[in-house]
């Protein structure tokens, strides 16, 4: 079959089972955009800006576990990109970007939209390419399908000038089933003695804890986790980027860890001799102070990325490989064992963390006469009967939403933990409906946030992605606020907006339905309205207690042992802001 | 502790600032960078000299492993090595000075490449150490340019960076 440049990579696209490109045209990439109009298989979401196209990719990509694929222009566009691709890149996720360049003749001559998108990005890819050859097209998308969902995931840009997708051009095409690149070669499977060592320190330990993350997530290790969880009996933890992977209602679950993880997570953490990490990397978020770090732990690291391992934190027992097949092996060699976990000191762990749970540290004041942001995920919870997609934005709400909805399944929770990207939530979203169009999905986002990419309501009516967006409208930059309450005296320095528009009516600019929600009686109701219109996007206002804080919290420079609790629980924290 | 990090790379244009960019991305520190190209033409062959704590240099060899590009690897401080560097150093001369330079090369093992009447360039190899030395012994307001290639290195025996 012989075959333009722009009819290879939308063919190498349809070869690689791809569903939905999202993307947005422009002069470098109009040969591509006529090839995707002669054609039905792969459909083209058209987004408003392209930073919407890169997180409804990623969202896409971490609802399904399948690659998302964006396609933008040269120069302003590749630009515009660049913050979704970091976010990607931070946590790990599958993408491919394919950008338009100018004509290969006028690289380096600052031609018109001319960026040098292979360099802008190398930092925050896992590899870009550069196509400068028609015939090498089909084999380097094919690599970069490769790199971009292998080994540890991640982002990989496709930089495609405009001669190489000259119509009048036409090479054979055959896309490769297989490529190989000589230097490059994940670990699978993990090292059988490293495997034996951690094993054996499993069944010794007093106070073992699970702390496990984004890894097994993306490994697709769910089932394995809670089989290994359940056969060892020890309390499980997870990062922010590994809720749902496994079930939070489980007993065995003592919450997320970290900076806003729950008390029972962090002392325990604290407290434990043995740590098993298990696809998470030690994050400054979870950490907290680095040296008073778990200080009687050793510690055994299930991570496919060697240079994960030990970055931060040094383990006893390190463990390159999938988590999966880890765990498959580890579980074997327990179920082999003579030795088992000694129930004794379980128990005594057991009372114990049953002890730092007692204190209840996500309780929160429930009489109060203001809508708490708590509350209104509770709400969600409840009447999504926690099976929703869930995609937040960054801040206050994030963390809420991570707190108060318990994900049991891995792939629910849907948000930007490594970038911390505001503007996230909702083109995320519209990734997420698509892919799971039967599936209810909501956006738990804040009033700063939402208007980063508020201009994607456009497309979600445009594809008919009915989502909910969940609005905790606390009139804040409520994340920055507490931030300026807690370390700089109240000086609430730009964290307010003197001008928010009025969500409703902006919702039904767009063409959806807006709601307004400030009384707490009105919360159940207006959920339970909003999740009846089954085909409508409804954005929900809901105007929340401003001065409302995440609590429990690890404050900078403090360790897991530190933690800041609510006040009082059962007290509101309410106060009167200037 | 210094290291020198030899780097088998796929011969691409992007390869080397892939190799930068880390480095400057990362903050590790980089003393010095030679890349030319190898008996296989699809690969190049790079030094690298840089400094850093243990677990420094153990995260420096697990990202440069990270890159695509980067197909293999060695840290020379991990085994008896041999360390060259080629300096060029042009010095003023005059009647006085042209026979103490002359000699302070030959107990360095230089070699006087050109002559002028007023100029010498003296080539030398060795290991920094020795070159610093040599910069050390002659008269500093003499020296008009020095060129260094920056250390590259091999390891001793059968034992070999190669596919
Ligand atoms: C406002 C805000 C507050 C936050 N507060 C918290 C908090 O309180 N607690 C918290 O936990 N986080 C918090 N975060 C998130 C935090 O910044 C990090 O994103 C998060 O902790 C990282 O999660 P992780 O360790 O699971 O790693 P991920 O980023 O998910 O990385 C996954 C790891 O698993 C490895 N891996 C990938 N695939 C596999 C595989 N198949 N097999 C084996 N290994 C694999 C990767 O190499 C990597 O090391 C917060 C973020 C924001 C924006
Ligand atoms: C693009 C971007 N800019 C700035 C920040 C820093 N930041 C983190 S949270 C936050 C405030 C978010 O406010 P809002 O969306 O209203 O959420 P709230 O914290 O009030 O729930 C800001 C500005 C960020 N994370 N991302
Ligand atoms: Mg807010």
């Amino acid at each position: 079959m012989e075959l333009n440049g722009a009819q290879i990579v939308i063919q190498s696209l349809k070869d690689e089972g791809v569903e939905y490109i999202f993307g947005y045209p422009g002069g470098a990439v109009l040969h591509l955009y006529d090839a995707i109009f002669q054609q039905d298989d792969v459909k083209h979401i058209l987004v408003r800006h392209e930073q919407g196209a890169t997180h409804a990719a990623d969202g896409y990509a971490r609802a399904t576990g399948k690659p998302g694929v964006v396609l933008v222009t040269s120069g302003p566009g590749a630009t515009n990109a660049v913050t979704g691709i970091a976010t990607a890149y931070m946590d790990s996720i599958p993408m491919v970007i394919i950008s338009g360049q100018v004509p290969s003749p006028v690289i380096g001559s600052d031609a018109f939209q001319e960026v040098d998108m292979v360099g802008i990005t190398r930092p925050c890819v896992k590899h870009n390419f550069l196509v400068k050859d028609v015939t090498k097209l089909a084999e380097t998308m094919k690599k970069a399908f490769y790199v971009a969902t292998t080994g540890r995931p991640g982002p990989v840009v496709v930089d495609v000038p405009k001669d190489i997708t000259d119509p009048s051009i036409k090479v054979p095409y055959k896309y490769p089933k297989k490529v190989t690149i000589r230097s490059y070669n994940p670990a699978v499977t993990g090292h059988k003695g490293q495997i034996k060592k951690a094993v054996d320190l499993l069944l010794t330990a007093q106070k073992p804890i699970i702390y496990s993350g984004g890894g097994v997530v993306l490994g697709e290790a769910s089932k394995e986790l809670i089989e290994f969880t359940h056969t060892l009996g020890f309390p499980i933890t997870n990062t922010l980027m590994g809720l749902g992977a496994y079930p939070a209602t489980d007993k065995q679950f003592v919450g997320m860890l970290g900076m806003h993880g729950t008390y029972e997570a962090n002392m325990a953490m604290h407290e434990s001799d043995v740590i098993i990490a298990i696809g998470a990397r030690f994050d400054d978020r979870v950490t907290g102070k680095l040296d008073q770090f778990c200080p009687h732990a050793q510690i055994i690291h299930i991570d496919v990325d060697p240079a994960s391992i030990s970055k931060t934190v040094k383990v006893a027992i390190p463990i390159v490989g999938e988590v999966k097949p880890v765990l498959e092996q580890m579980l074997e060699m327990i179920r082999e064992s003579k030795k088992k976990p000694s129930k004794k000191a379980l128990e005594n762990w057991w009372n114990q963390i049953e002890q730092w749970r007692s204190v209840k540290c996500l309780e929160y004041d429930r009489e109060s006469r203001l809508i708490k942001p708590q509350y209104v995920i509770e709400q969600l919870y409840e009447v999504t009967k926690g099976d929703a997609y869930i995609t937040s934005d960054v801040g206050q709400h994030q963390m809420w939403a991570a707190q108060y909805y318990p994900f049991d399944k891995p792939r629910r929770w849907i948000n930007s933990g490594g970038l911390g990207t505001m503007g996230f939530g909702l083109p995320a979203a519209i990734g997420v409906k698509l892919a799971f169009p039967d599936s209810e999905v909501a956006c738990v986002t804040g009033d700063a946030s939402i208007q980063m990419c508020i201009q994607e309501l456009s497309t979600a009516l445009q594809y008919k992605t009915p989502i909910k967006i969940i609005n905790l409208n606390n009139s804040y930059m409520g994340m920055v606020r507490q931030w300026q309450e807690f370390s700089y005296e109240s000086r609430y320095s730009h964290s307010y907006m003197d001008t928010i528009p009025e969500f409703v009516k902006l919702a039904e600019a767009y063409g959806h339905v807006g709601m307004r929600i400030d009384k707490p009686e009105e919360v159940r109701p207006a959920l339970e309205e909003a999740f009846a219109m089954k085909d409508r996007t409804v954005f929900l206002d809901i105007l929340t207690d401003r001065t409302e804080n995440v609590y429990p919290m690890i404050e900078s420079g403090k360790g897991h042992h530190d933690m800041t609790l609510r006040v009082a629980s059962g007290t509101s924290t309410d106060r009167e802001l200037a | 502790m210094r290291h020198i990090i030899s780097i088998l790379i796929e011969n691409e244009s992007g390869a080397l600032s892939r190799v930068a960019g880390l480095f400057s991305a990362r903050g590790y520190n980089i003393e010095s960078l030679t890349v030319a190209p190898t008996e296989d033409p699809s690969l190049s062959r790079m030094t690298l000299v840089t400094r850093g704590s243990d677990d420094i240099i153990e995260q420096i060899t697990k990202q440069l492993n990270k890159l695509i590009d980067v197909v293999k690897l060695i840290d020379l401080a991990d085994s008896v090595h041999i360390e060259r560097e080629l300096m060029m150093v042009k010095v003023k001369t005059n009647e006085q000075t042209r026979e103490e330079i002359r000699g302070m090369a030959d107990i360095f093992r230089g070699k006087i490449i050109d002559v002028t009447p007023t100029t010498y360039v003296v080539e030398m190899t060795g290991p920094s150490s020795k070159l610093d030395a040599f910069i050390a012994a002659i008269d500093g307001d003499s020296i008009i340019e020095v060129v260094r290639s920056g250390p590259t290195g091999i390891s001793r025996g059968e034992k070999g960076l190669h596919l």
